[in-house]
């Protein structure tokens, strides 16, 4: 006969008010197997938590009720008090009287018969309750951070300033994103490459970090604390070891004309190329697409040049297995092309640009060092248009969220124009100025008060070219829709900010949530902002939603406090409220038949195949086993087994059938 | 190729080279016209604006007639007809129960499976053969105008590009002629207001024909009654709103075609257009 | 929290718009795109967006400024705003309407008189034909509108030019075309 003890909380007036808990703890005595019941004020205070302490010793209680509050509030309290008192705390259980009774409920009789057919309940899924242990998984105490942008860089050092070892993978030759296109940066007017580049030494030089550039995440399997990730290392075509980045192959390829990535298109590179002068690491790469040797078989200018024979022309890309802990995605967004506009010519004219195409034009290291000069005929631009939300907002265009960054930077824009040409004159058509960040409004207005921007409220209908300007027709809301039309010599679209290319492939891959925009999902919007629904999976900097630096490097030193929480425990501890499936004694060793619907139908990859063998080593059966360290606990396999073999540790079919006949 | 014609009121009367000149052009192709018997008016430009069910059951009595005769596709070279048929088809086709009144007011059932093509459409498929028939390129230099309703609003007409649209540009290619680049393709020219605010059109068409001057057009190109008479029959407003004189003809595609096939001009209607087809020797012209 | 599935409120204009059209005036956000592009837009008393401001806020008398206005006549149901418009809205399908309303009130502007004068002996033309007879329309149309000697100079040039039938063409299910007219524009 079970001895469980049913305490009955007030919570103050939040239940009090509306239940009778004298008269529920009264009841409640009655019930078959409850040995003590006892209401309190606040059960969860210290002199409540006590009070259950000492009659667990005093009735020798082996379970509890605690009728309170919901258990996500206070069931780690209970069950840590009444592991104190030496009982095992899976065998602690919370009715919830509050917001399933007294919250929801008129004061009543039929009010107070409920809050005692709850607790009711639970007495009888504690009879059926076993004692559960945590399940302790081990940890590798190593991170991957995918993607070497601003968010990538800053969680990768944060980690490994931590003492914990971390593998920074990104796609392109170097580290440095798009921060590292940049020309200044918002509200401060700082040099992007002078905050950025020491960061990105100090992550080539941090000893507890490991470079992978030009490489992809191809696989990952595994669970937190113990994946297996495999990278392909693209072949850079050359031995990076003996490669000194003397840069002789770069000035002596005579492929120049390649259009240039890092340059947005504004600019050239060769074919053996780093993408930039301050490159981590400096080591070129040879575009095999582009490469005349690759192509024709014949060149090897760069092989001839090299003093340290380092070119490798036949040179493979690399898989390589890495075992990790905990992976952090920060693999950033991309902007839309200004193809997307047919109101604006289809990206067919030169001088209409993309926000990012400015920054280059602005940046001193960039195709104009850093002189105004527009694309198509290399004139400095005497009017330049700027408009804001250009494909964002705009459901029309697949967009209908805004892209956040887009004010600030069209208003940095401006004024970067304004202070390169000082006889210049710049309009920003805008819908709305959103600068809600410390210094952001001042530095917008700064741009209308102090640098003369005009800004004009309004879209813009349609851009055409005649006589070599750009005509902007646009409108003037706050003139009542008054058509205004800009003879411009330039336009800038601040186009939107959108998930990077294949990451929902890359999700799929991590088994990661994302939305309908292919950002990464986070697992709560608001509580739970850098974890993702994966267990050690955590997400960073704009692949979860448009970002400006300050926003990203904040949730890259957050994600990469998870991880170092993570890591500061040698085991995993994990709620044993996971699934298992029925095991026993020949011939029929496990009700499983092996038809493997729960494997299907798990979202989780838990469920494993098992091969029970004889002692010759024959194979009896295959039966399904599930992983603790993956299982989550949904229970979606419970329901799928056809004979009933799984069942979930807490919430076994035996408990809840129990539960629901008392009733 | 068999396929359902619908004319249209224009091509009766104001526009009577674009009926001529299509029915040229496709039959030298080999195209088979089956014109919709006892056809009525779709409404045009004015329906829409005083009676919505109108503007359904007008449309709808020509598709159910075309049923009827057993039309599967049925050309409409008026971009104004094309436009309002489709229209009319796709309302009813979201709002099926909107059926049952439309087949009481037009007095026979109405399916909706007629595909409704616009010439530029049929042309387009026809291209190979133009271009191998070509005998006499039309080697001018063209402003091509699509004007609105061939290709908005584009959830209705679902044909080319909204903005810049190029299938008729090809077409032109097709038959020796060099498309200019020009803005204002599908800027509206002044529609219906030919009559009523005869300034509008001056101004509106007044723009299209000075840009198309400047870009170095020999031609306007069109595929709409409408955009036509603006061009062409509102070509002494134009000329008085600018204050300059424009004597830059406007064709309707099929008969850049006609030309190009080497068809009888005067079989094409080229003699009925105010403002008279003359070139000057150009040096796109010479230069073929 | 969501309010559920929803319902115009057919007690005011904008109501009546959405029942009638589809369009939700709330989906309008004031871009000015439509006004930016419109070939009329400096022409009018009203610009598109001006006409959705005014009608989004539901008073009776800013309602009452837009049936009023001059600029829901000069609508040219071009499309150029709707295929532009960054919120998908239909533009020229509520111009349609408030027209018809402002008939319906008797508000109309008078200048819109020429323009319905227009679509007026359109329509009487194609009621009693089944097709447009043009000449009969533009004789129509000056009877209204007793703009008698506007274009006069262009139809002897016209008909040299063959593009003007004397003689309407007659459909041969006229009855049909009555009845068509009569269970439309009857209900109005």
């Amino acid at each position: 006969m079970s001895r469980i003890g049913v305490f009955t909380c007030h919570c103050g007036e939040n239940i009090g008010a509306t239940v009778d808990c004298a008269k529920v703890a009264e009841m409640c005595k009655h019930v078959p197997g409850v040995a003590h019941s006892v209401d309190y004020k606040y059960m969860c205070s210290d002199p409540g938590q006590r009070m259950m302490q000492e009659a667990i010793k005093e009735h020798n209680l082996d379970g509890v009720v605690v009728a309170a509050c919901s258990p996500r509030m206070h069931e780690p309290t209970f069950r840590r008090a009444v592991s104190n008192a030496g009982v095992n705390p899976y065998m602690c259980e919370m009715a919830n009287l509050r917001e399933h009774c007294s919250w929801v409920h008129e004061k009543n009789d039929a009010t107070t018969q409920k809050a005692a057919d709850l607790i009711r309940v639970l007495v009888e899924k504690i009879k059926h309750n076993t004692p559960l242990y945590p399940i302790k998984v081990p940890v590798t105490k190593t991170a991957m951070v995918v993607g070497g942008g601003v968010a990538g860089i800053q969680v990768a050092l944060d980690i490994a300033n931590g003492g914990h070892k971390v593998i920074l993978v990104e796609k392109s030759p170097s580290i440095g994103g798009h921060m590292s296109q940049l020309s200044e940066t918002f509200p401060t007017l700082d040099c992007s490459q002078c905050i950025l580049t020491p960061r990105m030494v100090e992550a080539a030089q941090h000893p507890n970090i490991t470079l992978m550039t030009y490489s992809e995440v191809e696989k990952v399997d595994g669970f937190i604390g113990n994946f297996k990730v495999t990278v392909r290392k693209k072949a850079r075509k050359l031995d990076e070891k003996l490669c000194t980045g003397c840069g002789l192959c770069i000035q002596k390829c005579p492929n120049k004309k390649i259009s240039d990535e890092f340059n947005e298109g504004l600019g050239t590179r060769t074919a053996i190329y780093v993408p930039f002068p301050q490159a981590v690491p400096n080591r070129p790469v040879i575009d095999t697409l582009n490469c005349t040797f690759y192509k024709t078989g014949k060149c090897k200018v760069c092989e001839k040049v090299c003093p340290t024979n380092a070119i490798r022309f036949e040179q493979e890309d690399e898989l390589v297995t890495i075992d990790i802990g905990a992976i952090v995605l920060a693999t950033g967004f991309k902007l839309m092309k200004t193809e997307a506009f047919p109101e604006y010519g289809y990206g067919k004219h030169k001088d209409i640009i993309d926000g990012m195409q400015f920054e280059r034009l602005a940046s001193a290291s960039g195709p104009t060092a850093g002189v105004m000069k527009r694309p198509s005929d290399g004139k400095e631009p005497e009017t330049v248009v700027f408009i804001a939300c250009s494909g964002s907002r705009d459901r029309s265009k697949g967009v209908p969220y805004c892209s956040k960054v887009c004010c600030m930077y069209t208003a940095k824009h401006a004024m970067l124009y304004k202070h390169k040409v000082h006889s210049g004159k710049a309009y920003v058509f805008y819908m709305d100025i959103r600068a809600a960040g410390k210094d952001y409004d001042e530095f917008v207005r700064r741009a209308i008060e102090e640098d003369d921007v005009k800004y004009i409220r309004g879209r813009v209908s349609k851009i055409y070219e005649e006589d070599g300007k750009l005509i902007v027709k646009g409108a003037d809301t706050l003139m009542g829709g008054e058509p205004v039309e800009i003879k411009a010599d330039m336009v800038v679209l601040a186009t939107a900010v959108q998930s990077n290319d294949r990451s929902e492939e890359l999700a799929q891959t991590l088994h990661v949530s994302y939305d309908t925009y292919g950002f990464f999902a986070e697992a709560h919007p608001k509580l739970r902002p850098v974890e993702t629904n994966t267990g050690g999976i955590f997400l960073a900097g704009a692949c979860q939603a448009p970002r400006d630096i300050p926003e990203s490097v904040a949730q890259a030193s957050a994600a990469a406090s998870k991880v170092l929480g993570l890591f500061s425990q040698d085991q995993l501890t994990r709620e044993p409220i996971v699934a298992v499936v029925n095991r026993q004694a020949g011939p029929t060793y496990s009700y499983c038949v092996g038809c493997f619907l729960c494997q299907t139908a798990c979202p989780y990859q838990a469920i494993e195949q098992e091969q029970i063998l004889a002692r010759n080593g024959e194979v009896i059966k295959t039966i399904a086993r599930i992983n603790p360290g993956l299982c989550q606990g949904c229970g979606t396999c419970v329901a799928t087994c056809r004979t009933k073999a799984i069942d979930l540790q807490g919430f076994s079919n035996e408990q809840l059938y129990a539960e629901i006949m008392t009733l | 190729m068999r396929i359902g014609y619908y004319p249209g009121c224009s091509l009766l009367g104001s526009s009577r080279e674009f009926d001529e000149s299509t029915r040229a052009v496709l039959t030298a192709l080999g195209v088979e016209l089956t014109e919709v018997s006892d056809w009525n008016c779709c409404g045009a430009s004015s329906a829409h604006v005083l009676n919505h069910e109108l503007s359904l059951a007008l449309p709808a009595r020509i598709l159910a007639l075309a049923e009827q005769a057993g039309i599967t596709e049925i050309l409409a070279p008026c971009a104004a007809c094309s436009n309002r048929l489709l229209s009319a088809q796709q309302e009813l086709a979201a709002h099926p129960e909107k059926i049952a009144e439309i087949e009481a007011a037009i007095g026979m059932p109405y399916k909706g499976t007629a595909k409704i093509v616009n010439i530029l459409e049929v042309l387009g498929r026809l291209k190979d053969q133009i271009a191998a028939k070509t005998t006499k390129p039309f080697a001018k230099k063209v402003a091509n105008y699509y004007g609105c309703l061939l290709v908005r609003p584009p959830r209705v007409v679902n044909f080319d590009r909204p903005e810049d649209p190029q299938s008729m540009d090809l077409m032109v290619k097709a038959v020796g002629a060099t498309p200019v680049e020009w803005p204002f393709k599908t800027e509206c020219c002044g529609a219906a207001f030919s009559v009523t605010r005869t300034d509008i059109v001056a101004k509106l068409s007044g723009k299209l024909v000075k840009d198309a001057v400047k870009r170095g057009a020999d031609v306007i190109v069109v595929a709409c009654p409408m955009c036509h008479s603006n061009l062409d029959l509102r070509r002494s407003e134009i000329n008085e709103y600018l204050g300059e004189q424009h004597g830059i003809p406007a064709m309707f595609i099929t008969q850049v075609i006609g030309l190009a096939l080497g068809l009888d001009p005067v079989a094409l209607g080229i003699q009925r257009h105010m403002v008279p087809v003359e070139f000057k020797e150009t040096a796109a012209a010479s230069a073929q | 929290m969501s309010s559920g599935s929803h319902h115009p409120n057919l007690e005011t204009l904008a109501g009546r718009i959405e029942a009638g059209t589809g369009v939700k005036l709330a989906h309008c956000y004031q871009c000015g795109k439509c006004a930016a592009g419109c070939p009329v837009g400096d022409e009018m008393d009203l610009p598109p967006c001006q006409v959705f401001r005014l009608l989004q806020l539901g008073f009776p008398d800013l309602d009452e400024k837009v049936l009023r206005s001059e600029g829901i006549w000069l609508c040219l149901a071009c499309e150029t705003c709707s295929s532009r418009c960054p919120q998908e809205v239909e533009i020229p399908k509520v111009m349609d309407f408030i027209r018809g309303e402002a008939l319906k009130r008797g508000i109309a502007h008078p200048k819109s008189k020429d323009i319905l004068s227009f679509h007026r002996a359109f329509l009487d033309s194609i009621e009693y034909t089944g097709r447009l007879y043009e000449v009969g329309l533009v004789a129509d149309y000056k009877l209204r509108s007793r703009h008698m000697l506007k274009d006069v100079m262009l139809a002897p040039k016209m008909y040299i030019k063959g593009k003007l039938g004397l003689f309407p063409h007659l459909i041969k299910n006229r009855s049909g075309m009555k009845t068509l007219f009569k269970r439309t524009m009857g209900k109005g």
